[in-house]
């Protein structure tokens, strides 16, 4: 009883906090657009039962997706956006976790709170601070302006540049944890075995270290890709009009085209395209506890 | 000793494989080992023995190349070892921890030594063949680590020290992890392995009994320094201090007055009112000098009566019987509250033995039984 409960209680979350909304956008998706309140047809209604409700439903929305080629450019700028930015994030975030793993003990409860200190401010003050630092006025400007470094300020701002920071920023600790955790399980003595047994420490470390933080790199990877592809927050405010994201799309389509029916569609998809990323995460999670246990 | 043992450290012209000069190693504050000097010979089997945090894994992975020593050097076949990296060094190390790949399987760890240097094909499939063979693996070779047991790990991790038939072959505490039965069988194989392989080992070990088995020499080292560097028997036999026979097996430790008897004979004054003790030793010791009489418990003899032609015997009380099955230990409380420990190899069945707890019985023993110590 006691187990049937507690493995109740997570599905019910997800029942009721994923699923029903899912399956309420869905159902928006197929409607049409209407001038009303809420601004689509049809809405169920008892006298006309369900067959009539049912009949009203097709799919012309996500037709209409691929006549435009608005829609699967920002699909595709979304998906490199993402692709480039976790590479990013992998490149910056893997030396800090290697760092972190091998600094004195009584360091790392210092260096793990630093990671995780950005959370504790709001996400948008923090976004809202790189345009600040990023702008034509900026900080960043000011200061290489200041050093004679540049003589022009640098146009950083509303590029995709800005973007890159701004996604490397926000994700970082998810790529940082996870690897700095497989790298923290690694015994040192296998580093020194693969010395003593004739590499260089460069060696060492692509035959030891990185295939046994594989799993760690592929968690980091999939917890910032995931949540990148449909970000919306950080190219509206630091990629400008010129970054196309799909994130943007949905945004506009809801509330400057108040097109629920179109918008929900956009959503449905970038669900569907998310699908494969996460069946894939969640593979290698359960692979990851099979090899532990 | 007969001449055809194995002993190059008795021949002075014999030129050692590995000689530690002068080597002292600093951590911060903390001396590990301090101004060392030893040699050990090709084809030696050596063990540097001592409790934890004595320096002897400091000297070996300063052997392996993981620490520089803070001053004095090291050669290896006459060539100073110092500045050459771990990956660069024909010494092979086996780890305390196994340290095995896990993502590898049996015959890829064993292999990567191999394929780090560049060993053509078919010769290293037939190396890694031949060590799989000579560790009886050849079953396990597609297994991964955590799919094989204890033992078999541990004969993975020789397998591939050994793989690229280094000069010399360091083993970190090998048996630390296996249960008693297996690593007695495992030292025994070790042995083997050493005598067809004609590498030259040596063992950092903290259990004396497995240092005693394995090894040619043994090193006694405590608080980074050594105390002694001799074969198994001379440690157990002819310790040179009470630190080494006390750490070597059991023994009885008798603190007296030395005075000379004769010529190698000394008389240690023990205790008030009771005969001294007969001594052989060829040190010499000042009149009335402080000396330890280590004897080893199964030297003393246990009578009830007093033998007739004993040169050293003592009464005492049995206040304790330690019944191991083959042997006995009795704790024998003896004047001024002294114990003494005695070993009797248990060839009557237990209900025929002549004397039980309580029992007054003579500890008797001869002049050449017992050491006699100056510290």
């Amino acid at each position: 009883m006691r187990r049937v409960f507690i493995i109740a209680v997570p599905y019910l979350w997800l029942l009721a906090l994923f699923l029903i909304p899912f399956a309420i956008v869905l159902k928006i998706s197929l409607s049409d657009v209407a001038m009303a309140r809420p601004p689509y047809l049809p809405q169920f209604s008892w006298e006309a039962g369900w067959g009539a409700f049912l009949s009203q439903l097709d799919f012309e929305n996500f037709t209409f997706l691929t006549t435009d080629d608005l829609y699967w450019k920002a699909y595709l700028s979304s998906l490199q956006i993402a692709a480039t930015s976790t590479l990013l994030t992998l490149l910056i975030g893997y030396p800090i976790a290697y760092a972190m793993a091998r600094a004195p003990d009584e360091w790392r409860a210092t260096l793990m709170m630093l990671v995780i200190l950005p959370f504790w401010t709001s996400f948008l003050i923090r976004v809202y601070s790189w345009m600040g630092i990023l702008s034509q006025e900026g900080y960043l400007n000011q200061l290489l302006l200041g050093l004679g470094v540049i003589s022009e300020p640098l146009i950083i701002l509303n590029t995709k540049v800005a973007v890159y920071i701004g996604i490397v920023y926000t994700y970082i600790p998810f790529m940082i944890l996870p690897i700095y955790a497989a790298l923290h399980r690694l015994d040192s003595s296998l580093i020194e075995a693969a010395e003593d047994l004739g590499c260089s420490r460069a060696k060492a470390f692509w035959l030891i270290t990185v295939p046994l933080s594989r799993n760690g790199i592929i968690a980091g990877c999939f917890l910032v890709f995931i949540p990148t592809l449909g970000e919306f927050v950080i190219p509206s405010l630091l990629g400008g009009s010129g970054t196309l994201m799909i994130g943007k799309v949905l945004w506009e389509e809801f509330f400057n085209n108040r097109d629920w029916p179109v918008a929900s569609a956009v959503a449905v998809v970038l669900v569907l395209i998310l699908i494969i990323p996460i069946v894939l995460f969640q593979q290698n999670q359960q692979k990851q506890n099979e090899a532990q246990s | 000793m007969p001449e055809c043992a194995f002993a190059p450290w008795t021949d002075p012209g014999a030129e050692p494989l590995i000689r530690f000069r002068n080597v002292t190693k600093r951590f911060g504050d903390f001396t590990a080992v301090r101004d060392l000097t030893l040699d050990i010979y090709e084809h030696e089997f050596f063990a540097l023995l001592g409790p934890s945090g004595c320096g002897k894994t400091t000297m070996m992975r300063m052997l392996a190349g993981f620490e520089t020593p803070s001053s004095g050097h090291i050669e290896l076949a006459g060539q100073n070892i110092v500045p050459v990296p771990p990956n660069k060094r024909a010494v092979n190390m086996m780890f305390q921890s196994y340290a095995l790949f896990p993502h590898l399987n049996v015959w890829d760890n064993i292999a990567f030594g191999l394929k780090r240097d560049g060993m053509p094909k078919d010769a290293l499939r037939e190396r890694v063949a031949e060590m799989l063979k000579l560790t009886h693996l050849e079953r396990f070779a597609r297994r991964k680590p955590h799919q094989i047991s204890g033992g078999q790990r541990q004969r993975v991790a020789l397998a591939r020290s050994l793989a690229k038939a280094p000069k010399l072959l360091l083993l970190d505490e090998p048996m630390g992890a296996l249960d008693k039965k297996l690593r007695q069988e495992t030292q025994f194989e070790l042995m083997d392995i050493q005598e067809k392989t004609g590498t030259t080992f040596v063992i950092v070990t903290h259990d004396q009994e497995e240092a005693m088995t394995v090894a040619s020499r043994v090193a006694v080292m405590d608080e980074g320094e050594l105390i002694q560097v001799a074969t198994p028997s001379a440690i157990y036999e002819a310790p040179n201090c009470v630190y080494v026979a006390d750490f070597i097996g059991d023994v009885n430790i008798i603190e007296g007055a030395a005075h000379r008897a004769g010529e190698d004979r000394y008389t240690v004054h023990w205790a008030d009112g009771q005969a001294p003790l007969m001594a052989a030793s060829d040190k010499a010791f000042s009149p009335a000098q402080n000396a330890f009489l280590a004897i080893r418990p199964e030297k003393v003899l246990v009578t009830a009566e007093r033998p007739a032609d004993a040169v050293n015997a003592i009464q005492g009380r049995i206040h304790d019987i330690a019944y191991l099955g083959n042997i006995s230990t009795y704790h024998v409380e003896v004047a001024g509250g002294r114990m003494l420990k005695a070993q009797t190899a248990n060839t009557r069945r237990i209900e025929n033995r002549g004397f039980t707890w309580e029992n007054r019985v003579w500890l008797s023993w001869d002049s050449t039984a017992g050491v006699l110590l100056e510290r």
